[in-house]
């Protein structure tokens, strides 16, 4: 009631709730109701012109046959064709594979690593603010620039990382190749994807330690739950709902990868990097199959909207708390 | 004294003890170290000379050189060492250093042009964002609109598909309206992009605004405009600031569109600085002198933005 307080006007300061509605009512200019269709029409405007657009444009495509490298041929409808050959193409499900691999592998170091430094700063040690903050650099990075400085870095003999190998194992620093042999390509983009991310793991674990409250910690003090005790008990199950909310965002994100892998191995040795998404680059954009390939990102869509819908319910979780 | 008493009591049970803390301290700052190796030696090699940078093994110390830069602000051609003997003196220290190398200076390279787009591109997507983004923020904020959770979840949706997805269409789209390789194509489409986390992150910030002080100045006889622009949008500046650092990073950092929607008018840094190419491949200290420029007003980003990155990484909602 007192939170209106007009020094100036103290009249206000003593009206009621029906009192203030009126005044709102008594509004000059536009109702509130024309504000805010006005305010949120530019956004959903943009949003239908530069992504429901194209998006309803290209589920069109998709059951055409259309070529960009051979635009001339008249456009044919081709109904599902493009789907069943998608759907019955073995490589298509080899590069989901690869994709399924290197999301599960990348999340499951990043949540380990994160989860463990995040244990690890909570303990509040002096100067940690620095270090969080130095640790979260490389996940603000651009992706591609990261892709195509690790290459250097990568490199059997020129990069730093085969020479720091080979000083801890003696293995000589020109015997192995980590971009270009086909057993180690695959773990390459782990590493160098776990190093960006696993500092975003760790912002969110750590913020969901901190709602920890302490006084459940003293309870379990007062009952002598062992160390350990406490972090099954209550450590763990109070920040899952948050490490969820991570490892989703991180598979979505990973699922969708494109650009870090692409400046990094570009998908080889032969395919064994090929993510889905340098799949559908290559048809869409080397081959200019755009038919096949619109009926390919449609399939994605379908998956990623899927798994964002179950993201946005987690997130609304997350929010109650 | 009941407070005291308990608060003490807190603080020994909860808090570490030194030794613990000591230990945790000691992981995480070598983890810090390890992880900030590989920025540090791009930012090194940056300093190296051509042969230091490709030097097998890989040389840890160097003496540094400007060559690298050198490089990635010019076109160079490689001549006779007669021919440059017979060349006016230098008239610069770049062009000094490039005559160590028996190469003239021909012209400026298009880094600049590039970086001139990645900062148009930037702020002019973050600007409209924040913009729109704003005021959608603000209507989800204070009125009851129908579906409203429907259309958020629609806003956010549009920022879950591959990019390289999205961009198939758009492709076709912007040739048909000859947008294809501008910068206003590009604005346009990171608008798009960048608007849904402004909507989300806005709305949690303006969120946090008491209503009592907009529904007082509508009581003063202010009008909707006027409270929004005289009462919330002072009190949501950090919000604002912090979304447009968040918008303006997506921007400056994005490849998938840009490389493929772009080749030369509207090329930003991204697609650019892995193709910086000397004699024999790429040109490292070039590349490297490229990301270092490139990566600066990252680091500044984020140092500022500390407190509100998980904020922005969650799409607001995680709140600290």
């Amino acid at each position: 009631m007192t939170t209106i307080s007009q020094p100036d006007d103290a009249t206000v300061a003593g009206m009621g709730e029906p009192a203030r509605s009126q005044a709102t009512r008594r509004v000059r200019g536009l109702s509130d109701r024309a504000i805010a269709w006005l305010f949120i029409a530019p956004t959903i405007a943009l949003l239908l012109a530069i992504n429901i657009f194209p998006l309803v444009w290209m589920i069109r495509l998709s059951f055409t046959s259309l070529n960009l490298s051979m635009s001339y041929l008249p456009l044919r409808f081709v109904g599902l064709d493009n789907f069943t050959d998608i759907l019955g193409d073995e490589d298509v499900w080899f590069r989901l594979q690869t994709t399924a691999q290197f999301v599960i592998w990348s999340v499951t170091f990043q949540v380990i690593i994160g989860f463990g430094l995040a244990l690890l700063i909570n303990r509040q040690f002096r100067g940690h603010s620095f270090w969080t903050t130095i640790i979260l650099l490389p996940m603000m990075l651009s992706p591609a620039v990261v892709g195509n400085f690790w290459t250097l870095l990568l490199q059997p003999q020129i990069g730093p990382f085969n020479s720091l190998i080979s000083l801890f194992t003696g293995v000589p620093p020109s015997a192995f190749s980590m971009t270009g042999q086909v057993s180690l390509a695959p773990w390459t983009i782990v590493l160098v994807d776990t190093w960006m991310w696993a500092p975003y793991v760790m912002l969110i674990c750590l913020a969901g330690l901190r709602s920890i409250p302490d006084y459940i910690y003293e309870a379990a003090e007062v009952d002598r739950a062992s160390t350990w005790r406490q972090f099954w008990s209550i450590t763990l199950p109070m920040t899952v709902p948050f490490l969820m909310l991570a490892v989703l965002f991180r598979a979505i994100e990973n699922f969708k990868m494109f650009d870090m892998v692409n400046l990094l191995t570009s998908g080889g040795p032969g395919s064994t990097t090929e993510l889905v998404s340098i799949t559908l680059k290559r048809a869409a954009f080397e081959k200019w199959r755009t038919g096949y390939s619109s009926a390919l990102a449609i399939i994605l869509f379908v998956a990623v909207f899927g798994a964002a819908n179950i993201y946005v319910k987690a997130l609304n979780k997350v929010k109650q708390r | 004294m009941t407070t005291a008493a308990a608060k003490s009591t807190a603080h020994s049970i909860v808090e570490a003890s030194p030794r613990a803390k000591a230990v945790a301290g000691g992981i995480v700052i070598l983890y810090a170290v390890i992880t900030i190796l590989p920025l540090l030696w791009i930012v090194a090699t940056g300093f190296k000379s051509q042969s230091d940078a490709i030097a097998y093994p890989p040389k840890v110390i160097f003496e540094p050189t400007l060559e690298g830069y050198v490089n990635l602000f010019t076109v160079r051609t490689r001549q006779t060492p007669d021919f440059i003997a017979k060349l006016p003196p230098p008239e610069t220290w770049y062009d000094k250093l490039a005559r160590q190398r028996d190469m003239v200076i021909a012209g400026p390279s298009k880094v600049v042009p590039r970086f001139v787009n990645s900062l148009i591109i930037g702020f002019g997507s973050t600007f409209l964002a924040v913009f729109l983004g704003t005021l959608a923020a603000y209507a989800f904020s204070r009125f009851r609109i129908p579906l409203a959770d429907d259309l958020l979840f629609f806003i956010l949706s549009t920022r879950m598909m591959p990019p390289v997805a999205v961009a198939i269409p758009i492709y076709l789209m912007y040739r048909q309206l000859n947008l294809t390789d501008t910068r206003l194509g590009m604005i346009l489409l990171y608008t798009a992009v960048n608007v849904s986390l402004a909507v989300w992150l806005l709305k949690g910030f303006i969120d946090e605004i008491p209503r009592e002080y907009e529904e007082a100045a509508l009581v003063d006889g202010y009008t909707r405009l006027q409270a929004l622009r005289k009462v919330v949008l002072p009190q949501a500046v950090t919000g604002i600031a912090a979304t447009a650092i968040f918008c303006l990073i997506f921007s400056w950092n994005e490849y998938a569109f840009a490389v493929l929607l772009t080749s030369g008018e509207a090329q930003t840094m991204p697609p650019f600085i892995p193709f910086i190419i000397g004699e024999g491949g790429q040109d490292w200290p070039a590349v490297a002198a490229a990301t270092t420029l490139f990566v600066v007003p990252i680091v500044l980003f984020t140092v500022l933005l500390r407190k509100h990155l998980l904020r922005g990484i969650t799409f607001g909602a995680v709140r600290k």
